[in-house]
């Protein structure tokens, strides 16, 4: 199925050459390197003591039992929404990257689509703002 | 075939796993800096420049977590003691206690309520540097002596080889 | 020593003389003897005096008198800084010892009190927060009176101690820190 969006004027002709043997020698360097971590790590969980106790586990605080907000269990909520946004945001700017590198092969057509897509982010962007989600509070 | 055995003996050094591992482990000695009193600053100048731990491999670690050895320096009380136990069980094995200056083996000229009456009482401790404050050449030798007894140890006691070649 | 006008003993002998006690001169400090129930009128009354002035509190000694009756005193400490002169009050306690806080007086008392508390068990009404500082919370008996042993009461930790009651164990909690870990004050 050759590479053709709506209104693209000729497909990428280069995407078309490449098949997934040639991306043969990445699988061989990750299985590579997974094995050589694991070989390591298991080899060295022979050879190391492993005696834990419940002392031994036990945050450390200098000594003292672990005392504050985070050594309850208590998690602050704006982290966990300052993720969700960064993880949006952010896959909205590693969109911009390609983009970027085609935008002269698909012209102005790309140009506005792009536009189109950044507009619904930004709709959930104002929506984010004035809801008060980037306040950070205690 | 002699040539190749004398190019073998000349380049190929026979040892025993258990000795490279316990000297391995014998030359970085990683101390957790643990000075309560005095004797800390004997410590100190121990590491310093001029009676130099660091050419013996040993490097003060500020955490329990990364140290091989607890230098125990200085009076321990009652009120404190167990924070020392705390520290020595969140010590990752193997694991050693120096314990430097006489406050640390038997209390010390502290012969009262508040204090602990030799840190053999809640740690087991591997080498005694007696001395109030020792000198740092003393608390050099502890680590030599140290260092002699990890040589003499079963570098695989506790591992899960060690369980299996003793089975 | 640089020449100083001397304490004016007249001034606080004619503002307090029924009630306290002139007791001369010991190791170059005027020593006054003032029952507990006066105390805090007296501190304030040498801090806020002008011609006195004794505004830094230098220490708060207990002392244990055993055989003898009333068996404790509170001993305190005063240093003029404008004046550079220096007062020892002696205050008799009974058994049990009670004497009002000065903590109201100088905020150092604070602490100097608690050691007090820790070591002699003298009470000190009004105090803000009387605990044990030198000892953990729930230590029992207070280790600098006569008729607690020098080497302690015998367990693990401490094989010469006299027979008795082994002592408690201090627990790990921290407790010295109000709002331990909160980053802004609680609103």
């Amino acid at each position: 199925m050759p590479p053709v969006a709506f209104g693209l004027s000729k497909p990428l002709s280069w995407v078309a050459d490449m098949t997934a043997m040639e991306f043969l020698p990445v699988l061989f360097m990750v299985a590579g390197i997974v094995l050589v971590a694991g070989a390591t790590m298991f080899v060295s969980s022979l050879l190391r003591p492993s005696n834990p106790y419940r002392e031994k586990n036990a945050p450390y605080e200098c000594g003292m039992d672990a005392a504050g907000e985070a050594a309850g269990g208590r998690f602050r909520v704006p982290f966990f929404i300052l993720a969700i946004l960064l993880v949006v945001f952010d896959v909205e700017a590693m969109f911009l990257f390609p983009w970027a590198v085609v935008l002269k092969e698909i012209g102005l057509v790309g140009y506005v689509e792009m536009f189109v897509f950044m507009l619904l982010l930004l709709v959930g962007f104002a929506y984010a703002w004035l809801k008060g989600a980037l306040e950070w509070e205690e | 075939m002699g040539g190749v055995g004398n190019a073998i003996q000349d380049s190929v050094l026979f040892t025993t796993a258990e000795s490279v591992i316990n000297w391995s482990r014998s030359s970085a000695l990683w101390p957790e800096t643990f000075g309560i009193a005095c004797c800390a600053i004997e410590m100190i100048s121990a590491g310093c420049a001029r009676y130099d731990l660091d050419r013996f491999g040993v490097v003060f670690r500020p955490s329990p977590r990364q140290s091989d050895v607890m230098i125990i320096a200085g009076t321990v009380t009652r009120k404190f003691a167990p924070v020392v136990r705390r520290l020595y069980d969140q010590m990752p094995e193997p694991r050693w206690v120096i314990a430097m200056g006489t406050c640390a083996i038997s209390g010390g000229v502290y012969n009262t309520y508040a204090v602990v009456q030799g840190s053999e009482t809640f740690v087991p401790v591997d080498v005694h540097v007696p001395g109030c404050p020792p000198r740092p050449e003393a608390l050099m030798h502890g680590f030599l002596l140290l260092q002699e007894k990890i040589k003499r140890s079963r570098a695989l006691a506790g591992t899960p080889l060690g369980r299996i070649a003793a089975s | 020593m640089s020449v100083q006008p001397p304490l004016d003993r007249a001034l606080i002998m004619e503002r307090f003389g029924e009630a306290i006690q002139d007791l001369g001169v010991a190791h170059g400090i005027d020593v006054f003897a003032v029952p507990p129930e006066k105390i805090v009128e007296f501190c304030r009354f040498l801090k806020e005096h002008p011609a006195l002035r004794f505004n830094f509190l230098s220490d708060i000694c207990g002392v244990d008198h055993y055989p003898e009756m009333p068996r404790f005193e509170a001993v305190y400490h005063l240093y003029s800084l404008p004046n550079k002169w220096r007062i020892r009050i002696k205050c008799r306690l009974g058994d049990p010892p009670q004497v009002p806080s000065v903590a109201g007086v100088w905020r150092t008392a604070n602490w100097h009190e608690r050691e007090a508390w820790d070591m002699y068990g003298i009470r000190f009404e009004g105090h803000p927060d009387l605990r044990r500082i030198y000892m953990w919370e729930g230590f029992e008996g207070f280790p600098q009176r006569k008729d607690f042993p020098l080497r302690g009461y015998r367990d693990k930790l401490n094989p010469y101690g006299a027979e008795g009651p082994p002592p408690t164990q201090p627990d790990l909690a921290t407790r010295d820190i109000p709002q331990a870990g909160r980053l802004t004050p609680e609103r």
